[in-house]
């Protein structure tokens, strides 16, 4: 098990965010989170990485328990985060951005950075083309696949992914899920979290279904899409 | 007017070595700003102790018969224990008055306040330096470094003032080209060191998104004291500089100058060093030509005014914030 997240509560001052979620990540899945504004999903999301100090419960990472540690010293153990909203560094280029990446890696010196960048440039042949730009004058989409790829130079094994599609024009949408797809094949492990429940259940392993701050449902991908009730809930019948 | 015309390439550049102390100072608020969104009120006593490291280091080691080489080599000495000390202060401010109230998540206006006291503290401690070791009966063997502490202390380095060469009608000295020369030197240094190492990256990536920047694995408050050292460093360097150019400094020398670099920090733009540099030099060259033109009791409403002017027709400084720019 990657990643085992258990009985986790989070609270905004004295709201409760979340409460009392337990979920797992296995080597090599996609899994998502999936549910409407406001269920805890980003919450979530920023807990796993370390924004958000946990209430209680605990969250394991290879069988370490790391939910007191703090977010920056994450990253060098394998998990890294393409945040809600991209968070990516506006005035630096894109190369900066992608150094960014790789700031917490003790190889940060060795020709592996650079073979990383180049898968990066492999699955984002528009940040290739963009690598002096800076970010900030980059459309929303360049700046997912920044955000993405900045993920990526850290090298992780769980790639948090936090609303990849928002704000996207739909053939967009669909690359990016493409590119998720591949990286995941690649080999690293995904937590996927989405609004746009038809594209992440279709691409995800295993999904879990978040209202208001708690698992409701979870399944296999394959299954909750096809289940009437969180088609009428999630899917709106459009899938 | 006249005044003006007749000196203009003196006024100039005296001007410019004034901005350059300005300058140096106005890195420290802009650097802290950046990383904090934090006015760090005390940056002018930060100055002042490096002021007074060098001075004492200097007394102590018997500068005032220094001539020739020797000199140049006591002004390296009064530079690093000027910039040592003001590192040092700038360090331990962090540590006590903001760190605890970062740690609590205590709104920014706590923080302000934190930074006026600390400010009227240090100043305060220096101006009473000579009590402590009046009841411990020791202020007489010490009366070099503490007596007539409201007093000024001379910089105890006689360097004589030789002119080298001229820009047009001014006759370029030698304090001149010191203080004009080690600030552009640190200045680059300083520019090189945030845009191009992994360190300044990082204090940028900070600067414009904190949480993202933990997400990088970027250690807040590794960056924060790193903001700090610098910033004060530049401040101590600023303060010899000020030693060289006006001869002596007092336990309140630091609020002017606090206020006219801060005020060079806003005019360039808070958050943006480069900013800071160009808001340093403007204010020290209009200074200088305000009082050429209005008299020299005008100088400080001069600096203000163009502050307030330069603000109503570009708000955000002239060269708008850079280091955090468009923070969400």
């Amino acid at each position: 098990m990657l990643l085992e997240v258990d009985d986790l509560c989070v609270n905004y001052g004295r709201i409760e965010a979340i409460r009392n979620i337990s979920f797992t990540i296995n080597e090599g899945e996609i899994v998502t989170l999936i549910g409407a504004n406001g269920a805890g999903k980003t919450t979530t999301m920023k807990t796993v990485s370390g924004l958000r100090p946990v209430r209680q419960g605990a969250i394991r990472f290879e069988g370490q328990d790391i939910t007191a540690m703090p977010a920056h010293e994450r990253p060098v153990l394998g998990i890294a985060q393409s945040p809600e909203g991209r968070g990516c560094f506006v005035g630096m280029t894109v190369q900066e951005n992608l150094d960014m990446g790789a700031y917490a890696r003790p190889d940060r010196k060795s020709p592996k950075i650079g073979q990383d960048r180049d898968r990066v440039f492999g699955l984002f042949p528009r940040l290739a083309e963009r690598r002096t730009q800076v970010a900030g004058t980059m459309s929303g989409g360049e700046q997912q696949m920044l955000a993405m790829g900045r993920a990526l130079m850290a090298n992780p094994k769980l790639l948090l992914l936090d609303e990849p599609s928002m704000g996207l024009a739909p053939k967009l949408i669909q690359q990016i899920f493409d590119i998720i797809t591949e990286i995941n094949k690649q080999g690293t492990t995904v937590l996927l979290v989405e609004q746009n429940a038809a594209q992440a259940l279709k691409r995800a392993d295993r999904a879990y279904i978040l209202e208001t701050g708690e698992i409701i449902r979870e399944g296999t991908g394959k299954d909750l899409a096809s289940d009437p009730a969180v088609k009428a809930a999630y899917l709106g019948g459009d899938v | 007017m006249d005044l003006l015309l007749n000196n203009f390439w003196e006024l100039t550049i005296t001007g410019l070595a004034y901005g350059a102390i300005y300058a140096l100072i106005a890195l420290g608020y802009t650097l802290v700003y950046g990383v904090l969104r934090l006015i760090n009120f005390a940056h002018s006593e930060v100055f002042m102790y490096g002021g007074f490291a060098a001075v004492w280091v200097l007394t102590a080691i018997g500068a005032t018969k220094a001539t020739g080489l020797g000199t140049a080599g006591f002004l390296v000495v009064a530079f690093a224990t000027a910039m040592a000390m003001s590192a040092l202060v700038a360090l331990v401010l962090e540590f006590v008055a903001y760190r605890p109230l970062r740690k609590r998540n205590s709104p920014p206006l706590i923080a302000l306040i934190s930074a006026i006291g600390a400010s009227y503290t240090l100043s305060e401690a220096m101006g009473l330096r000579d009590k402590p070791f009046k009841w411990f009966g020791k202020d007489q063997d010490l009366v070099r470094y503490v007596g007539r502490p409201r007093e000024a202390s001379p910089f105890p380095l006689n360097i004589e003032v030789k002119r080298l060469f001229y820009v047009f009608d001014y006759h370029v000295s030698n304090i001149d080209l010191i203080v004009l020369g080690a600030a552009i030197i640190m200045m680059i240094g300083l520019d090189q060191f945030v845009s191009r190492s992994r360190l300044g990256r990082g204090i940028r990536a900070v600067a414009q998104d904190p949480e993202s920047a933990a997400l990088m694995g970027v250690n807040r408050d590794r960056v924060i004291r790193l903001t700090f050292v610098l910033g004060g460093a530049m401040a101590g360097a600023a303060a010899v500089m000020y030693l060289l150019k006006v001869g002596q400094i007092r336990y309140n020398s630091g609020f002017i100058l606090g206020v006219k670099a801060f005020t060079a920090a806003v005019l360039g733009g808070i958050g943006n060093l480069r900013g800071a540099l160009l808001g340093g030099f403007i204010l020290g060259v209009a200074e200088n030509y305000g009082q050429a033109v209005f008299g020299g009791e005008w100088k400080d409403v001069v600096a203000f005014t163009l502050l307030v002017v330069i603000l109503l027709f570009r708000p955000t400084g002239l060269l708008g914030e850079s280091l955090g720019k468009a923070r969400a």
